[in-house]
C-alpha cells in the first residue's frame, strides 16, 4: 500500500521574495519612460515648464493625497488581520479599494476635461502647440495611463483579496487515486477521517476542509495580504514620482 | 511496491491534458522542447526560403516585399520564440530543481503560467501573419519611423512579443526565488553546479532587462494607435530613443541567450575529462560579471546612428570589457581537459564545435566594437555573420550538446552515436559554408536585409545557400534520430556518463518528486575522486 | 509574520502624516518660484515620501540583506541605464 502525504509546499519568505521580484520589473519598465521623459525634459526645458502649468495642480494633489492614504488603510488592513482582528482587516481592504476607485474617477474627469480642451494624442490642437509642449502632452497620457492601468489590476487584485478574506476559510486538494485502489484520509494523529474500499473505480478524491480561524490560516492569508499591499504600495510610489514631475515642474 | 512510476506516468488528468496543465517542471520542460522545436522547424524554413532567393542576383522565387517580411518573421521567430527562450526553458526547467535536491521550482503555478504565456504570445504573433496589412516588415528590430508608419500588421507581432516577454521575466523571476530558497540542506552557494549559476546570472538579466523590452513595445503600441509623436522628429520625438530603449533590452538579452549554454558546457567538460571543473569559482563569478557588464554596453548597436561621439567612445571601451569574462571561461574549460581523462563522446563533440564557433563568433563581435571598423561593417553581412556564429554556433549548439547530456536523464534511453556523427558532419559542414562567406561578403560591403544584389557577391551567396541545404540535412538527420531514441532506443540506467551532480542520483527518468528522500549535500559538485571512490 | 516586529498602528498614522505634509510642503515650495531649484526639490521630497512608503508601509526597514540588496540591484541598473544614455543626449 502507498501512501501519498499532502505536503503543503509553505515558503512565505520565498512568496514575498518573489513579489519584490516582480515588483522590480514594474520599477523598471516605469523607469524606462521615466528616461524618456528626463531625456525631453531636458530638451525641451522651457515647454516642459509651460505645459506642466496646463496641468490643475490641486486635483493631482488630492489624487497624490488619496493615494497616501489608501496606502495607510492597506497597512491597517495587514495589521489588524495579524492581529487577528478579520472584520475590521476587511473594513480597511474595503477602504483601500474606494480610495483607489476614486482616485480612477478623478482622473477620468481630468482627462475628459483636457479631451474637451482639445489635448489629446494626435489632435489638431496639440499639432499647434510646439514640440517640446506635444511631447509632454504625450509623455502625460502614456504615464498617467499606464499608471492606471496598473490601479485597476491593483484593485482587482485587492477585491479577490477581499472575497478571501470574509469568506470562511477553507481548504481544497484534488488527489488522484490509483486505478482500482482504495483510499484512506487519516489526521497526522492517525485518526481515520474517511475510507473508500479497494474496487471502486473512483479516479480522484476532492477534499474540502471548512474549520475555523487558527494560527496557521491567519498567516496564510497575511502572507497574500501583504503581497498585494506590496503591490499596492508600488502603486503609490510610482505616482508620489509622477506627481512631481507632471504637475510641478513649472 | 515502493518503486514510484516515472515522471511520465503520474496518475492525473489524462491524455494531453494532464501535460498542458501539469505543473511538474519536468513536464514544463518537454512542453518548451516540443513547442520550440516546431517554432524552430518554421524559421529554419523562412530561412531556407530567404537562402533560395539570394542564391543568384535579381528576383529567384519571391518578390522583395515579401523578403523583408520574411527576414522579419525568421529573426522575430528566432529569437523571441527558440534563442532567448532556449536552454533556460527547456532544462532549466527541467534540470534546476534536481541540481539543487528540490522536488519542483518555487512557484509551480506561475511556470505553468510562463508556458502558457509563451504558446499565447506565439500565436498572437502568428495571427499577425494573416490578418490587417498582413506581416511586419520592418525587421525583428522594428525601428521607428518606419515601424510606426508602415501598414502591415505590426501592432499585433509587438503585441505577442510583449506577451513573450512576460512568458521569459516569469521564468527568471521563478528560477532566482528556487536558487535563492530551495537548495537541498548542504548545498552552499559554492557547492552549486555551475550550470545552476549560470541560469541564475541568466534569471537575473531576464527580471532586469525584459521590462525595459516591454515598455519599448507598449510605446510602438501606442504611436501607431494614437500618434502620441514620441518618436516622431515631426512633433519632437527623437527615433534615436527608440533605438535606446531597444537595445537596451537587446543586448542584455544576447546574454540571455549565451549564459546557459556556457553553464551546459561547464558540466560537461569536467564528466568527460573525468576532473573537477578548474577555477570553480572563477567561472561561477565570470557568469555574473558577464550579465552585470552586459547592461553596459548596448550603444554599440548604434555607432552609426547619430549618437554623440562621447557615448560612442564610452560603449567602445565597455564593449571590449565584455570579452574578458568569456575568455576567463574558455581558459579555465582547457584547463580543466588538461590531464583529465578525457571520454570522447556526443556531448563532448558538440561541446568542442561550440567553443570553437563561439570563438569565431565571439572574435567577429569584438572586431565590432571597434569603431573605425564598425563604421564599414555595421548593417552588412559581416554583422549577419557574426551573430550567426555566436547564437547558431554557440547557443543552439550548446543547446544540442544539453540535449545530447541529458538525454537519457529526460527520456530514460539511449542513441547511438553513428548518426549523430553524421548530423554532426553535415552540420559542421553546412554552418560554416553557410556562414563564413556572410563574414566575407560583409567585408567587401554587401548590406544586410537586402533583397538583391550586385555580380561581384554572386560566388560567396551562392556557397551560403548550398551550405543551407547541407546544414538542415544535418538538421533533420539530428532530429530524426533524437526522436526515434527517445521513443524506442535502449533504456539506460541513471547514470551513464558517470556524472557526479544531483541530476545523475536519481532514476533515468525522475519520478514526480524527484528524489525519495532530499539529500544532504557534503561536497563541491564535481567531486570525481570521491565518485571513483564508491 | 512571527519573525519581525509588529509595527504599532501609532506608527503607521504618524508616517502617513508626515506624508500628507511633504506633499503638502512640495506644492507649496514650488509655488514659491525658487526657478529651477523648485523642481529639484520636489524631486528630492518626492524621494523622501517614496522612501517613508518602502521603508515603512513596504517593511522595507525590517527586511534582512536579501530583499535590500536585490532592491539596490534593481535601482542601480535603472540608474546605470539613465546615465549612459545621458551621455548620448547630453553630449550630442
Amino acid at each position: 500500500m502507498s501512501t501519498a502525504a499532502i505536503t503543503e509546499h509553505r515558503d512565505p519568505f520565498g512568496a514575498k521574495f518573489g513579489m519584490w521580484l516582480f515588483l522590480f520589473t514594474e520599477m523598471i519598465l516605469f523607469g524606462g519612460i521615466f528616461l524618456l521623459y528626463a531625456v525631453y525634459r531636458s530638451t525641451f526645458a522651457a515647454d516642459f515648464h509651460f505645459a506642466a502649468g496646463t496641468l490643475n495642480r490641486l486635483i493631482g494633489g488630492l489624487n497624490t493625497l488619496i493615494l497616501l492614504t489608501s496606502s495607510l488603510t492597506m497597512v491597517l488592513s495587514i495589521a489588524t488581520l495579524e492581529r487577528g482582528r478579520r472584520r475590521a482587516s476587511g473594513w480597511f481592504l474595503l477602504a483601500t479599494i474606494v480610495l483607489g476607485l476614486a482616485f480612477l474617477v478623478i482622473k477620468g474627469f481630468e482627462w475628459t476635461a483636457k479631451i474637451h480642451h482639445g489635448i489629446f494624442p494626435g489632435s489638431e490642437e496639440v499639432l499647434d502647440h510646439t514640440a517640446g509642449e506635444n511631447i509632454f502632452y504625450g509623455l502625460y497620457y502614456a504615464m498617467t495611463g499606464l499608471h492606471a492601468l496598473h490601479v485597476i489590476v491593483g484593485l482587482a487584485i485587492l477585491a479577490i483579496m477581499w472575497v478571501g478574506l470574509v469568506r470562511a476559510p477553507r481548504r481544497r486538494r484534488r488527489l488522484p487515486i490509483p486505478p482500482g485502489g482504495g483510499a484512506t484520509l487519516s489526521s497526522p494523529g492517525g485518526q481515520t477521517l474517511w475510507s473508500q474500499p479497494p474496487g471502486d473505480d473512483a479516479e480522484a478524491i476532492e477534499i474540502a476542509l471548512v474549520y475555523a480561524d487558527d494560527a496557521a490560516d491567519r498567516e496564510a492569508r497575511a502572507v497574500k495580504l501583504e503581497n498585494a499591499g506590496l503591490y499596492w504600495h508600488l502603486v503609490d510610489v510610482i505616482w508620489i514620482f509622477l506627481f512631481p514631475l507632471l504637475y510641478l515642474v513649472s | 511496491m515502493g518503486v514510484e512510476a516515472d515522471f511520465y506516468h503520474t496518475p492525473g488528468r489524462p491524455g494531453i491534458l494532464g501535460w498542458i496543465f501539469s505543473t511538474d517542471h519536468k513536464r514544463i520542460g518537454l512542453l518548451y522542447l516540443f513547442t520550440m522545436l516546431a517554432f524552430f522547424a518554421v524559421a529554419v524554413g523562412i530561412g531556407l526560403l530567404m537562402r533560395l532567393e539570394l542564391i543568384a542576383p535579381g528576383q529567384t522565387v519571391i518578390s522583395p516585399t515579401i523578403y523583408n517580411s520574411l527576414f522579419t518573421l525568421h529573426g522575430v521567430i528566432m529569437i523571441f520564440l527558440f534563442v532567448i527562450p532556449g536552454i533556460p526553458a527547456i532544462f532549466g526547467n527541467f534540470m534546476l530543481p534536481l541540481q539543487i535536491g528540490a522536488r519542483d521550482v518555487s512557484f509551480p503555478r506561475i511556470n505553468l503560467l510562463s508556458w502558457w504565456c509563451f504558446v499565447i504570445g506565439a500565436l498572437i504573433a502568428i495571427t499577425s501573419l494573416f490578418t490587417g496589412g498582413g506581416p511586419p516588415d520592418t525587421g525583428w528590430t522594428f525601428y521607428v519611423p518606419y515601424s510606426i508608419r508602415t501598414s502591415t500588421n505590426v501592432t499585433l507581432a509587438v503585441f505577442g512579443a510583449f506577451i513573450l516577454g512576460f512568458s521569459s521575466i516569469l521564468t527568471g523571476l521563478n528560477f532566482v526565488s528556487t536558487i535563492h530558497r530551495l537548495r537541498a540542506p548542504g548545498m552552499k552557494w559554492f557547492r552549486m553546479p555551475l550550470f545552476v549559476w549560470s541560469i541564475y546570472a541568466t534569471a537575473w538579466i531576464q527580471i532586469l532587462a525584459t521590462p525595459v523590452l516591454g515598455i519599448t513595445l507598449l510605446l510602438v503600441m501606442l504611436e501607431r494607435m494614437f500618434n502620441l509623436g514620441l518618436f516622431d522628429p515631426a512633433r519632437g520625438g527623437d527615433p534615436l530613443l527608440y533605438q535606446h530603449l531597444f537595445w537596451i533590452y537587446s543586448h542584455p538579452a544576447v546574454y540571455i541567450m549565451i549564459l546557459p549554454a556556457m553553464g551546459v558546457v561547464s558540466e560537461i567538460i569536467p564528466t568527460f575529462s573525468r576532473k573537477t571543473i578548474f577555477g570553480y569559482k572563477a567561472i561561477a563569478f565570470s557568469s555574473l560579471t558577464i550579465a552585470f557588464v552586459g547592461y553596459l554596453v548596448w550603444g554599440h548597436h548604434m555607432y552609426t546612428s547619430g549618437m554623440s561621439d562621447t557615448a560612442r567612445w564610452l560603449f567602445s571601451f565597455l564593449t571590449f570589457l565584455v570579452a574578458i569574462p568569456s575568455g576567463v571561461k574558455v581558459f579555465n574549460w582547457v584547463a580543466t581537459m588538461y590531464k583529465g581523462s578525457i571520454q570522447f563522446s556526443a556531448p563532448l563533440l558538440f561541446t568542442f564545435t561550440f567553443v570553437f564557433l563561439f570563438s569565431i563568433g565571439g572574435l567577429t563581435g569584438l572586431m565590432q566594437s571597434a569603431l573605425a571598423v564598425n563604421i564599414h561593417v555595421h548593417d552588412t553581412y559581416f554583422i549577419v555573420g557574426h551573430f550567426h556564429y555566436v547564437m547558431f554556433g554557440g547557443t543552439a549548439f550548446g543547446l544540442f550538446a544539453a540535449i545530447l547530456y541529458w538525454f537519457p536523464k529526460m527520456f530514460g534511453r539511449s542513441y547511438r552515436m553513428k548518426p549523430v556523427w553524421i548530423a554532426w558532419a553535415l552540420l559542421f559542414a553546412g554552418f560554416n559554408l553557410l556562414y563564413f562567406p556572410m563574414l566575407v561578403l560583409g567585408w567587401m560591403g554587401m548590406p544586410r536585409r537586402y533583397y538583391d544584389y550586385v555580380p561581384r557577391f554572386h560566388t560567396p551567396h551562392l556557397i551560403s545557400t548550398i551550405g543551407s541545404w547541407i546544414l538542415v540535412a544535418g538538421l533533420i538527420v539530428f532530429v530524426v534520430h533524437m526522436i526515434r531514441s527517445a521513443r524506442r532506443g535502449p533504456p539506460v540506467g541513471a547514470n551513464p556518463w558517470g556524472g557526479t551532480t544531483l541530476e545523475w542520483s536519481v532514476p533515468s527518468p525522475p519520478p514526480h518528486e524527484n528524489f525519495e528522500t532530499i539529500p544532504r549535500v557534503t561536497t563541491g559538485p564535481y567531486d570525481f575522486e570521491r565518485a571513483s571512490e564508491t | 509574520m512571527s519573525d519581525k516586529p509588529a509595527i504599532s498602528y501609532g506608527r503607521y498614522l504618524t508616517i502617513w502624516l508626515a506624508l500628507l505634509v511633504l506633499t503638502a510642503v512640495t506644492i507649496t515650495a514650488v509655488g514659491i518660484q525658487f526657478g529651477r531649484w523648485s523642481v529639484f526639490a520636489a524631486i528630492a521630497i518626492a524621494a523622501v515620501k517614496g522612501t517613508l512608503v518602502l521603508f515603512y508601509f513596504m517593511h522595507l526597514r525590517y527586511e534582512g540583506a536579501l530583499i535590500r540588496i536585490t532592491l539596490s540591484l534593481a535601482v542601480l541598473t535603472l540608474a546605470v541605464i539613465m546615465v549612459l544614455t545621458f551621455a548620448d543626449v547630453s553630449f550630442r
